[in-house]
């Protein structure tokens, strides 16, 4: 049956990957090799549970690198993305052209095909692996140092690049054979000219979209409030760009990517993130599962010399010409070999490319298949490298780059993230932005969003008390939580996911009355305020001035009730569980509060204060004044 | 010539003589009176304002009762901010330069106290030397204090004479009529009203 043989497909992968990847995990050597194993162990040439269906899935899993480079375009925002103009362009361009140029000519020199056949093969070997790369550098953090900038650039103008490489296959076509592939894509009926006009009215579009239509749309499924609903429209934007993108002959990585930088300055983009981010993984995992089953071992052993040179050969000149690139680019040696040793490998366009030079007989099988053998294996490799690299190589090198140097190319990251931005987290906000602190909000309510937008607050959409939303939110790196939220409920909430979930966040939190400040204690939150206490304090403080009091003394006076009320609150916590025993003892703190600061208000300047006040003194000298004796000697010491 | 008056008392509402003191001094002529704690009872001195206010004035009063032989602490607060360097003081700091500067201040104890070998051991005059030398940092006349000593002692009659003499001597500065070069050579400038 086929629904059997799907729930029996998926149990397969998900089993391999629920064993492999903690194994892996557990042993340093990260997921994405964890998933190639298991995909090796499930695959045809081992266990023999799934067969020549892994090309399908590798196809459909595919999808996952579409997404991944969403959520890195959600990661960016357009000014990042032009200063790091020069890399992409500069780096990138010199590492596709030299490869290109280098294997072309290898091909050339040792073997006897043609130079269409060789450029072909030089071009797409030229391209790298974005989700093995992106994924492990990820995984171990180094994304945003130097090193894994300056690779994520490489990898983004490869992915640019498949377009034109795509466009020149079929005129490399051999000769003799008429090019003929089946054109089924919309776009190719028509020129050149209406094409490339159709593919930059459509880019424009999609920023244009980004811009001013998504937000809109978003808010108001944001308003039904239903967690799933935006979570097919997320998927449902991201499938539709890629739609598009394949209709019009573009990558739809790119143009996901595309989006992603548009969205990266809208609302709605840490919730975006957190609602892609599964599928994202789950794709990818699958993804590379299906390279780990793709591995082609009969071919392997059939040939396992050719095989071999070919590994070693695309390896080593990838090598050799990213290191010196990267040395022209002046990288230090400890984030060249990162960059050196992560880019190493061919990529997954790979098997798009192949496939596409076959449909054109630009090659033959005889030269594609133990060309994806061999991109493959180096593909599987690529984790094994940067292992190496990171336990052998780098350790090598004294001075370990620091993070915080590049750390703001992909985006600054927030100390502070503060829950709830409305009129009191609202004001929290202008404090902190006031002092230089830059915050992350997040709110629930969309107009409240919009609203704050509008006035050039950065303010996100989404729920603080899913963990997922914190995390896109930066809680990660974060120091401070600051939980503005109105609804006790809420707030104990939020409370509670980010303590379960990120232990070293310090929480502040707004409290509307006693038993909620009684709930945060018991969570041994000590850094609690009680939203109205300051500004009744203020308007009490501005009523004592109207009826003649001295500024000053209210000023004194006002403190001195604060600490006396925060003390109280603090002690009634102890009898939490009993209302009436709460409301007994208040009445009685009240009492004692009402005596005290009547007593200090009459003894104002005569106890703490005594230093101001004169009548002590006056009490004992007063007589002699009087009397006009002469004071109490004592010597003159200087 | 236009005297402002900067005056503080943390606990004014306990003090009886500069309670008499300054009964009606908003209305004296040509003199501006400003209580400093009641302006900042958070000691949140606004330079700008504090600064703009000492322009438009020929004479700088300290008014404040002696506390350990000093004034309260908003003076210190005040002198720390609004005194700065290029403005009050410093070779391009001439905004106070030539206007006069003295203390008002009450002291429990009586005059005679204020004595070599007595029970303060020092003159009034020698307490005030770190105003005497601020005032000629900022290139101020330092005039002599007007003290009214004795305040322990609180009678009618001494508080109404505390209030005239006070008001007497702002009035005559007021109104120009002294000499500049006798004044500094006077001890207190309670020496203007003798023999008037």
């Amino acid at each position: 049956m086929h629904g059997d043989g799907f729930f029996y497909q998926a149990f397969v992968y998900l089993t391999a990957a629920v064993v492999a990847v903690p194994i892996a995990k557990r042993l340093g050597l990260g997921s994405v090799l964890g998933y190639l194993l298991a995909g090796i162990i499930i695959g045809p040439f081992v266990l023999g549970l799934i067969g020549e269906e892994g090309q399908d899935v590798m196809h459909f899993a595919e999808f996952g690198v579409v997404m991944m480079l969403f959520l890195i375009g959600l990661e960016l925002q357009p000014n990042l993305l032009w200063r790091m103009r020069s890399s992409i362009l500069g780096l990138g361009g010199m590492q596709v052209l030299g490869t290109t140029v280098i294997v072309m000519g290898i091909a050339l020199m040792t073997t006897d095909l043609c130079w269409h056949t060789s450029l072909a093969i030089g071009l797409t070997l030229a391209l790298s692996s974005t989700a093995i790369v992106l994924q492990t550098l990820n995984e171990k953090g180094i994304l945003k140092t130097e090193g894994g900038q300056n690779a994520f650039s490489v990898l983004l103008f490869q992915d640019i690049a498949v377009i034109p490489i795509l466009a020149v296959l079929p005129l490399l076509a051999m000769e003799g054979s008429d090019g003929h592939h089946e054109s089924h894509l919309w776009i190719d009926q028509f020129s050149i000219g209406v094409k490339t006009f159709i593919i930059i009215s459509v880019i424009v579009g999609i920023v244009m979209a980004g811009r001013y239509l998504i937000s809109p749309v978003f808010r108001q499924i944001a308003k039904t409030r239903l967690r799933e609903l935006f979570t097919a429209a997320a998927l449902l934007l991201v499938i539709g760009i890629a739609l598009l993108m394949n209709q019009i002959g573009l990558s739809p990585a790119l143009g996901t990517f595309l989006a992603g930088v548009v969205l990266a300055q809208s609302e709605f983009r840490h919730e975006l993130e957190s609602d892609i981010e599964p599928f994202k993984g789950l794709l990818l995992g699958l993804f590379f599962i299906a390279v780990g089953a793709s591995i082609d071992f009969d071919l392997i052993l059939r040939n396992p010399k050719l095989i071999a040179i070919l590994v070693v050969g695309i390896i080593a000149v990838k090598f050799v010409i990213l290191f010196v690139i990267g040395r022209v680019f002046g990288m230090k040696h400890d984030s060249n070999f990162m960059f050196t040793f992560s880019l190493a490998q061919g990529g997954e366009f790979a098997f798009v490319l192949f496939s596409f030079a076959l449909q054109n007989n630009v090659m033959t099988t005889d030269v594609t298949n133990p060309l994806i053998a061999a991109v493959v294996i180096s593909m599987a490799l690529t984790p094994v490298l940067m292992i190496f690299n990171e336990k052998l190589i780098q350790p090598r090198f004294g001075t370990k780059e620091k993070e915080e140097m590049t750390a703001d190319i992909i985006e600054h990251k927030k100390e502070v993230i503060v829950a709830g931005f409305g009129r009191f987290g609202s004001f929290v906000g202008r404090v902190l932005q006031a002092n230089g602190v830059y915050a992350t909000y997040l709110d629930v309510n969309p107009d409240t969003v919009e609203l704050l937008r509008d006035l050039g607050l950065q303010v996100y959409y989404g729920d603080a008390s899913r963990h997922d939303l914190l995390e896109a939110a930066g809680a990660k790196e974060a120091k401070l939580l600051i939980i503005a939220v109105d609804e006790p409920e809420k707030s104990l909430q939020i409370a509670k996911t980010a303590q379960k979930h990120f232990p070293h966040l310090k929480i502040f939190a707004r409290t509307t009355n006693w038993f909620h400040s009684f709930d945060m204690m018991a969570l041994g939150i000590e850094d609690f305020y009680r939203e109205y206490e300051d500004s009744a304090i203020s308007l009490s403080a501005g009523a004592l001035k109207e009826l003649g009091f001295r500024q000053y003394q209210i000023q004194k006076m006002v403190k001195l009730f604060r600490k006396k009320d925060d003390q109280m609150v603090r002690h009634l916590f102890h009898d939490r569980q009993e209302r009436k025993v709460v409301l007994r003892k208040s009445r009685s703190f009240f009492e004692n509060i009402e005596k005290m600061m009547q007593e200090e208000k009459e003894s104002f300047g005569a106890d703490k204060d005594l230093g101001w006040d004169a009548s002590a003194a006056r009490a004992e000298f007063a007589e002699i004044n009087r009397k006009g004796e002469k004071w109490e000697n004592c010597e003159r010491k200087i | 010539m236009k005297i402002l008056v900067l005056f503080g008392h943390p606990a004014y509402e306990r003090s009886n003589y500069n309670k008499a003191m300054l009964q009606g001094i908003e209305q004296l002529e040509n003199v501006t009176f400003r209580d400093l704690y009641e302006i900042y009872p958070e000691m949140d001195i606004d330079r700008y304002a504090e600064q703009e206010i000492l322009v438009a004035h020929d004479c700088i009063i300290f008014h404040h009762p002696m506390y350990w032989y000093s004034a309260p602490a908003i003076f210190k607060e005040w002198q720390d901010l609004v005194l700065t360097h290029g403005w009050a003081y410093g070779s391009k700091g001439n905004a106070l330069k030539g206007k006069c500067f003295f203390n008002v201040l009450t002291t429990g104890a009586p005059r005679i106290a204020f004595n070599i070998g007595e029970y303060q051991n020092h003159t009034v005059r020698e307490f005030l030397l770190p105003y005497n030398q601020m005032a000629c940092l900022c290139k101020m006349l330092a005039f002599p204090p007007f003290v009214v000593h004795g305040t322990h002692l609180v009678e009618e009659e001494r508080l109404q004479q505390a209030h005239e003499d006070y008001h007497a001597v702002l009035k005559l500065l007021a109104a120009d009529k002294y000499d500049s070069e006798k004044v500094m050579k006077m001890d207190y400038l309670n020496e203007l009203l003798e023999g008037k």
